[in-house]
């Protein structure tokens, strides 16, 4: 379901940071219908780069457009959803229910003074009936186990509809079984309902397996592409160090 | 002894609510950091005589928003912030009332609170800006919760985290001047953070702490008042007594342990 017209595009996007150069004139675009893996070593600028996008850090030089606006100008909020990595770490004290967490994700659908309604209740139980949690509505998030927790952020990033959904690194600390339960329900939301999903990964299971488009930063981009030529790139293998063959078995 | 209980009632209650946000934001300190500077608010109006509570009021706000640029353009954690700012708002208290030598007024009243001397017309401030209070929370409810629970995700939804972070200085400024009437300079982080943290204790939802904790703070306000009176005990200390006495027995029912090493073993 891929198409032409990019609903993200970063175009020569630089940053420095107390005399550090994060990132180097990165330029590449997400269409509709990706499952976009970018990948790289620790410190490569990978969260950074998401964080540019999403407009929480400005960069030095370059700029971005989403949906086809300046990011400083975007307002369409309620388009994008955003899994951070620290979603890992909950505060397991923290008094929200399961209900509470994912209602959270609909005040960018909604106008001041943001009042919830019926047909919220509905798409909140709708949001946790696709990451299939319904029956957990009322619990408190901290009861959760890990990969439930992820479940109930995904579905807040969800709720309201987004056209894109950007993870970062979503399953730190979760056992394996259920990062590959956690993966098949986001490639399903990928494959089924046509939401492109840009993931930060580590697990090279999930290009193999999943991601139809691969991007590999290390404060440059090195590589954007599909799985096929990230697999018969040379200098891809180079930066690897022979990682590279872990993802580039074909079945 | 009515004025008393409905302002205690009505201040305690307001305190409460904020004082879930507070503790969950990690911001528990600001209502102590804030007292010390409502202490060098009142010296302030009372040595140019001016109203003490108006002078306080607007030495709080500005020390409040300053405690928030100093966490973010120095970059200092919260608890630092707060100790260099309510240190110069003492100092400052400390040496207006060296120079004046002695006020017309009771500063006992102002460190260890009044409310069972309260009169008609602080009733009515304190009616109206512990309303004004409860309403701004209930109109951005859905914000500050998100912004409470994770602020970087509430941005990318477009939450404004600044002007809100900024709104939320206000009102505990407002607040911790308001509780200075019920439990005096030296208690109002109390009312503030007792409460809250007991609901934290027991509560499966945001609402329900919310809701406890309120509740909790009626109780303790009530009757800890009503104990004052007869007992002949100070106010202040009665009530925040009676707090601590509930946020024990609500430890106790505590039903989420967390899970240590040392419990596994």
């Amino acid at each position: 379901m891929t198409s032409n017209n990019p609903l993200i595009h970063v175009e020569n996007v630089s940053l420095d940071w107390q005399g550090l150069q994060v990132l180097k004139e990165v330029s590449f675009a997400i269409s509709a219908g990706d499952f976009l893996a970018l990948i790289g070593p620790n410190g490569s600028g990978k969260t950074t780069l998401i964080r540019i996008i999403l407009g929480l850090v400005k960069p030095t030089e370059g700029r971005v457009f989403l949906m086809g606006e300046k990011a400083e100008q975007f307002t369409q909020w309620q388009r994008i959803g955003y899994v951070p990595q620290k979603a890992t770490h909950l505060d397991s004290f923290f008094p929200a229910s399961v209900r509470e967490v994912v209602a959270m994700g609909l005040i960018s659908l909604k106008r001041f003074p943001r009042l919830l309604t019926r047909q919220d209740e509905l798409s909140i139980d709708q949001a946790l009936g696709r990451v299939g949690l319904k029956g957990l509505k009322s619990r408190r998030i901290g009861e959760l186990s890990g990969g439930q927790q992820q479940r109930v952020f995904i579905a807040r990033a969800i709720v309201n509809g987004p056209d894109v959904l950007f993870l970062d690194e979503p399953t730190a600390g979760v056992d394996a079984d259920t990062q590959t339960r956690f993966y098949d329900m986001l490639a399903e939301l990928n494959r089924k309902e046509g939401l492109t999903i840009v993931l930060i990964t580590h697990d090279f299971g999930i290009i193999t397996k999943h991601a139809n488009k691969v991007a590999c930063l290390n404060q440059r981009l090195f590589f954007h592409g599909t799985h096929e030529e990230f697999c018969s790139s040379q200098m891809v293998q180079e930066l690897l160090h022979g990682e590279h063959h872990l993802i580039c078995h074909h079945h | 002894m009515q004025r008393a209980l409905l302002a205690g009632f009505l201040i305690s209650l307001t305190c409460a609510i904020l004082g879930v946000f507070l503790v969950l934001r990690r911001d528990a300190m600001i209502g102590h950091g804030l007292a010390h500077v409502t202490f060098g608010g009142v010296a302030l109006g009372l040595f140019l005589y001016l109203s003490p509570i108006l002078v306080a009021l607007g030495v709080a706000v500005v020390s409040a928003l300053g405690i928030l640029k100093l966490k973010e353009r120095a970059g200092l954690h919260g608890d630092t912030a707060i100790g260099i700012i309510s240190s110069l708002g003492m100092a400052l208290g400390i040496i207006l009332v060296s120079l004046a030598g002695s006020f017309n007024v009771d500063l006992f009243g102002y460190l260890f609170g009044s409310v069972l001397a309260i009169d008609p017309e602080e009733v009515w401030v304190a009616l109206i800006l512990a309303l004004v209070v409860l309403f701004t929370i209930a109109l951005f409810y859905q914000e500050f919760v998100y912004l409470t629970f994770d602020s970087e995700s509430a941005k990318v939804s477009g939450v404004k985290v600044r002007r809100l972070d900024s709104l939320m200085a206000i009102l505990t400024a407002v607040t911790v001047v308001l509780g200075m009437k019920v439990v005096g300079i030296l208690l109002v982080s109390a009312l503030l953070v007792i409460p809250a943290a007991a609901a934290l204790q027991v509560a499966r939802s945001f609402k329900e702490a919310l809701a406890i904790s309120a509740s909790l703070a009626g109780i303790s306000a009530l009757g800890g008042l009503i104990m004052a009176f007869y007992l002949d005990w100070p106010a202040s200390g009665t009530i925040v007594a009676v707090s601590g006495l509930l946020f024990l027995i609500l430890f106790q029912m505590r039903p989420y342990r967390k899970t240590t090493g040392e419990e596994l073993s």
